[in-house]
């Protein structure tokens, strides 16, 4: 599955220009909790969360994030779009919930990541 | 002041032999971390893990050097009057220390434990105090190490080996 895939799933808005969304997308992880997200430290990984603190895209420094998905119809600030535009991170904005959004894309054969 | 060791399995013969070590680290490197300055915290972890990757580091490991940074990092930031990250790189490992200005964690045992936390209401509105910090910071060393007790500083370092 390819990230275009997923914002096709979602319904979704590319957050900035040009963002790459051709990359595949091997598995995914939920969640609006930082440490939690930080369990994902075995493959590259696609998040689906409600946080849009500039925090979430510094995660992108330590773990491999193939990109974020902001639900509930949030939106991150400009600066923190920039922060993730500067890292090529693509960021995409949905107006399903994280329950929702997370089924959507079980069901399309997207799976859990390692932890 | 109370203290916590954790070894991996397999590791406590390397640890003792890094304690004994007397050769000094290729690289040092230090950064100051404020009190809850939530717009710089992690820097110091995401160049760390720069310098590592541009140092040819397993990229694993180098996800596991930087969660268990960027943690303690946090860590700091959120529960202190500011510290000091200083990162001592060696040829086959990596040493982590963090120094804070207190005010230090009263009981290290309940830190420990997964789920736990102590994190006021705007620490925790930025996704931050799942109560995982400390278990994440475990999780990902070789070794770790904390001394801590209420009023004073706290004083937590990890090793994590390249290989």
């Amino acid at each position: 599955m390819t990230l275009s895939d997923i914002v096709a799933l979602l319904e979704a808005e590319v957050l900035y220009p040009d963002a790459d969304l051709d990359r595949e997308v091997p598995c995914a992880f939920a969640s609006d909790m930082i440490s939690d997200i930080l369990m994902c430290t075995k493959e590259p990984t696609l998040l689906l969360t409600g946080l849009t603190n500039n925090q979430v895209i510094r995660l992108s420094d330590m773990i491999d994030l193939t990109g974020i998905v902001f639900v509930r119809g949030k939106k991150p600030l400009p600066d923190v779009i920039d922060m993730a535009e500067e890292r090529g991170l693509p960021i995409i904005s949905t107006k399903y919930t994280l329950y929702r959004s997370s089924g959507l894309l079980f069901n399309a054969g997207l799976r859990s990541c390692k932890i | 002041m109370a203290e916590y060791w954790f070894i991996a399995d397999g590791f406590e013969d390397k640890v003792r032999n890094f304690q004994n070590r007397k050769s000094e680290a290729e690289v040092n490197l230090e950064f100051a971390i404020p009190e809850k300055d939530f717009n710089s915290a992690g820097k110091g972890s995401s160049e760390l893990k720069n310098l590592l990757k541009r140092l040819g580091v397993d990229s694993e490991i180098l996800r596991r050097i930087a969660v268990a940074s960027y943690e303690a990092e946090i860590n700091v930031a959120a529960h202190s009057q500011g510290g000091t990250m200083y990162s001592a790189i060696y040829d086959d490992l990596i040493h982590v220390r963090f120094e804070d200005q207190g005010p230090g964690i009263a009981d290290i045992e309940q830190a420990m434990v997964p789920g736990f936390s102590t994190a006021n209401d705007l620490v925790r509105e930025l996704g931050f105090g799942a109560g995982l910090g400390l278990p994440n910071i475990k999780k990902n060393s070789d070794a770790m190490h904390l001394v801590s007790e209420s009023g004073s500083a706290t004083f937590l370092e990890f090793i994590i080996y390249f290989a």
